[in-house]
C-alpha cells in the first residue's frame, strides 16, 4: 500500500520528494534514463504524465512537454509500456498522472486493471473532482490503486475533509492559485493553509506547485511529507539534459552533492 | 455524490479543485439573479437599448418562391450589436459580473464575434478585459482582432496546440484558476463546466422566446421546422428554447461538414460517426478524438463552427430524438450564401449559412402551407475577408487587397 511505503520512507527522512517528467519526453528512451537518474539521485516517488492534447491544470513548460510527446507520437500503449519497464527496474512508488479523458477513453476497468499490471501505485487526475469520481472509485479500489485527489488553498475545511475521504495514498495540496510552473512564495504566509490541510487528513500531504530548489524544500520540512517537483525537473532537463539531473535532485534537500 | 449540470450523461463539472470555489460562486450568482423578478426585465431592457432587441422574423417571400415549397421565414439575429446572438450572452453574463462585484472578464475566441462582443461588454460596464484567441484565428480574423484591442482589450494569441479555438478556451482557463477573485470567465458558448451551458442557453433563450412570439404574430401558427447551426451550440440552444414544448416543431441543429463528413476534414460530432464520448474543457460530450482521447482536428469554411466538443444539452436533445443533426458542406453553404444574398439581400455569416444550407435541401420537400424558421445568428458582411476567400472568385477584390498592400508597404 502506498501510504505504509510513504510512511516507512518517512522514519528515514523528515521531507520526502516526488518528481513529475512527462512520458514520451523528450523520448521514451530519455524517460527511462531520467526515471534512473532520479531514482539514484535518491528520489522518494515518481509522477509519470502520460501526455494529453488538452492539459488545463498544467503551465506552459508542461504544457510544451505534453505537445512536443503527442508530436513525436506518443500513445497511451506506449505510456503503458515504458512504465511497466520503469516499475520494474526501479523499486519505488510510482503513480500516473493525467487527464480525465484518457481514463474515460480506455475504460476505466481497462485502465486500471492495465495499471496494476504495469506495477503503478496509484494516479493524480487533476480534472477529475470528488463528485464525478464515482466510478473512478470503484475501478481503481478494485485494483489496489490509490486514488489521490488534491487540496486547494481555497478549498473550505469541510470540502478538505470530503476530498480526505475520497484520496488514497497521498493528499496533493496545491500551494497556489493558478497552473503548474509558476513561482510560489513558500513562506508563512502558507502555514495557515499547510495546517488546516494537516487538520484535514491523516494521509501524508505531498506539496507542489512551484517548488524549485532547496530552500523551497527546506520550508516543507515538518509542515509536510512530501515535496513534489514538477515543472523545474522538466526545465533542467530542457536546460542541462540528462546528466543534470542526478546533481538537481541531490541539490534539493541540502545534501552536498559532487 | 452531487449530479448537478447534467443532461441524461452529458455535462458535468470536470475541473481543477482550485475552481470549484469559483464555480459554486458562480452558480448562486446564476441562480440568485433567475430568481430575481427584476433581473430578466432588466436583461431584455438592456438588449433593448443597447442591442436593438427584439430582432425582427423576417418572411424571405423570394428564396419561398425559388424552392416552391414551405414558408420560408428568418429570425434577425444578425441585427444584434456585434452583428451575431454572441450579444445576448456576454451582455447577461455582463449582469452577472456586476452583480458578482467582479472587475476584469476573459474570453476566449474562434472567429472574434465572441471576443468582440466581450470587448463591447467590459468597455460598456467598465471592465478589465483580456481575450484569448489561437493564433491562427488571430491570423485569419485580424479585423475582429483590430476592434477588440481598439475596444480597450488585450488580444493573447494562444501558440499552444493546433492554435484554434479550443486552445484559446484551455488558455482561458489557465487565467481564470491564476485571476479568479477578480476575474470572470465569459464562456462563449453553451459548453464547458456546469453551470456554464445553463447560463449560456438562458440568457440566449431570448431569441427562441421572441421568435416563436413574432412566428405566431404574423402566421398565427408555429413553423413545421426549425434550423440553427452549431457549433458550440449556443445559437441553437438559444433558438431551440423556444420550441422545446412544441411537439409539433421540428428542431433541426445543423453542423459544419466541412470538405465531407465521409472525409475527416469536418467538424461534425452530432451529424457524424466520428466523434465520440469523452471528458474535456470541463464536461462530457461528444469529442471529434482518437482512440486514445487526443483531441483531433477540425475542419470549416466557418470559424465559428470549427470545435471538436459540442454542448452537453444538444448531445442530451439528439439522444431524446428532440433535435435532428444534419451536416453540411463548404461547398453547400457557399452556394446557399450566394443564393440568399442574390434573392433576399441579405448576407448571413458563414456559420449561420449552414443553417440555410440544410433548410434550403428540405424547403422543397414540403408543402406551401408549411413554414419553416431559419436563425440567422450573425452578419457576413463584416467578415468581408473570409466571405470573399470563401467565394475566392473575384479578381478587382484580390487585387485591391494587394494594391493596399502596397500602399502600406509605402
Amino acid at each position: 500500500m502506498l501510504e505504509n511505503i510513504i510512511r516507512q520512507k518517512r522514519e528515514n527522512n523528515d521531507i520526502l520528494l516526488m518528481t513529475h517528467i512527462v512520458l514520451g519526453y523528450p523520448s521514451f528512451d530519455d524517460s527511462l534514463r531520467i526515471v534512473e537518474a532520479m531514482v539514484e539521485a535518491g528520489v522518494d516517488l515518481m509522477e509519470l504524465q502520460i501526455p494529453f492534447s488538452e492539459p488545463i491544470a498544467d503551465g506552459p513548460v508542461i504544457l510544451r512537454a505534453n505537445q512536443e510527446a503527442l508530436l513525436r507520437g506518443s500513445t497511451v500503449q506506449q505510456c503503458f509500456e515504458t512504465a511497466q519497464a520503469i516499475t520494474s527496474r526501479f523499486d519505488i512508488p510510482f503513480l500516473f498522472m493525467s487527464y480525465y479523458n484518457l481514463l474515460y477513453k480506455r475504460g476505466l476497468q481497462r485502465f486500471t486493471a492495465d495499471m496494476a499490471e504495469a506495477g503503478l501505485s496509484g494516479a493524480i487526475v487533476p480534472d477529475l473532482p470528488p463528485e464525478e469520481s464515482g466510478d473512478y472509485l470503484d475501478a481503481m479500489n478494485r485494483h489496489n490503486l490509490a486514488p489521490v485527489f488534491i487540496f486547494a488553498p481555497n478549498s473550505s475545511d469541510k470540502r478538505l475533509r470530503t476530498i480526505a475521504q475520497h484520496s488514497g495514498g497521498l493528499v496533493y495540496c496545491v500551494a497556489r492559485k493558478g497552473v503548474t510552473g509558476s513561482d510560489t512564495n513558500f513562506s508563512e504566509d502558507l502555514d495557515g493553509y499547510l495546517k488546516r490541510c494537516r487538520a484535514a487528513t491523516n494521509l501524508p500531504l505531498a506539496v507542489g506547485f512551484g517548488v524549485k530548489d532547496a530552500k523551497d524544500v527546506d520550508y516543507l520540512r515538518g509542515r509536510a511529507d512530501i515535496a513534489v517537483i514538477g515543472s523545474e525537473t522538466i526545465r533542467v532537463i530542457d536546460r542541462d539534459g540528462t546528466a543534470g539531473v542526478g546533481p538537481f535532485i541531490r541539490s534539493l534537500r541540502g545534501t552536498v552533492s559532487a | 455524490m452531487s449530479t448537478a449540470g447534467y443532461y441524461s450523461q452529458y455535462g458535468g463539472a470536470f475541473i481543477p479543485e482550485i475552481l470549484v470555489a469559483t464555480i459554486q460562486e458562480l452558480e448562486r450568482a446564476f441562480a440568485d439573479a433567475q430568481a430575481d423578478p427584476a433581473f430578466w426585465p432588466e436583461f431584455r431592457q438592456l438588449m433593448a437599448s443597447y442591442s436593438g432587441r427584439p430582432t425582427p422574423v423576417t418572411f424571405a417571400g423570394n428564396l419561398t418562391q425559388h424552392f416552391g415549397g414551405a414558408q420560408i421565414y428568418i429570425k434577425r439575429e444578425d441585427l444584434n450589436h456585434t452583428g451575431a446572438h454572441k450579444a445576448n450572452n456576454v451582455m447577461g453574463q455582463g449582469l452577472l459580473v456586476q452583480r458578482m462585484g467582479k472587475k476584469r472578464v476573459i474570453a476566449e475566441t474562434g472567429a472574434g464575434q465572441h471576443g468582440v462582443a466581450t470587448a463591447t461588454m467590459a468597455a460598456k460596464f467598465g471592465l478589465d478585459c483580456t481575450i484569448y484567441m489561437g493564433a491562427v484565428d488571430v491570423a485569419r480574423q485580424r479585423p475582429n482582432v483590430f476592434w477588440m484591442e481598439r475596444l480597450g482589450a488585450t488580444v493573447v494569441p494562444v501558440t499552444d496546440g493546433s492554435q484554434t479555438l479550443k486552445d484559446a478556451i484551455n488558455e482561458a482557463m489557465r487565467d481564470w484558476v491564476t485571476n479568479m477573485d477578480d476575474t470572470h470567465y465569459v464562456l462563449g458558448t453553451a459548453c464547458g463546466p456546469h453551470p456554464f451551458p445553463a447560463i449560456v442557453s438562458y440568457f440566449q433563450s431570448i431569441i427562441g422566446t421572441e421568435a416563436r412570439q413574432q412566428l405566431h404574430d404574423i402566421t398565427g401558427r408555429l413553423p413545421d421546422r426549425v434550423y440553427a447551426c452549431v457549433g458550440g451550440g449556443s445559437n441553437a440552444m438559444g433558438m431551440f428554447s423556444g420550441f422545446l414544448d412544441d411537439a409539433g416543431v421540428e428542431l433541426i441543429g445543423v453542423e459544419a461538414g466541412g470538405e465531407g463528413v465521409d472525409t475527416g476534414r469536418h467538424a461534425a460530432r452530432l451529424a457524424s460517426t466520428d466523434a465520440s464520448l469523452g471528458v474535456a474543457q470541463g464536461y462530457k460530450t461528444y469529442f471529434l478524438q482518437d482512440e486514445d482521447g487526443q483531441m483531433r482536428e477540425t475542419h470549416s469554411v466557418a470559424a465559428g463552427l470549427d470545435y471538436v466538443g459540442v454542448s452537453p444539452i444538444l448531445a442530451h436533445h439528439k439522444d431524446q430524438g428532440r433535435v435532428r443533426f444534419e451536416a453540411t458542406t463548404d461547398d453547400e453553404v457557399i452556394e446557399a450564401l450566394r443564393l440568399t444574398m442574390q434573392k433576399e439581400g441579405l448576407i448571413p455569416a458563414l456559420e449561420s449559412a449552414h443553417a440555410f444550407a440544410q433548410a434550403f435541401k428540405e424547403a422543397p420537400t414540403l408543402s406551401p402551407d408549411q413554414i419553416i424558421l431559419i436563425n440567422q445568428s450573425g452578419r457576413g458582411d463584416k467578415d468581408i475577408f473570409t466571405v470573399a476567400d470563401a467565394f475566392n472568385d473575384d479578381p478587382a477584390w484580390q487585387a485591391f487587397i494587394q494594391n493596399k498592400a502596397e500602399q502600406y508597404r509605402a
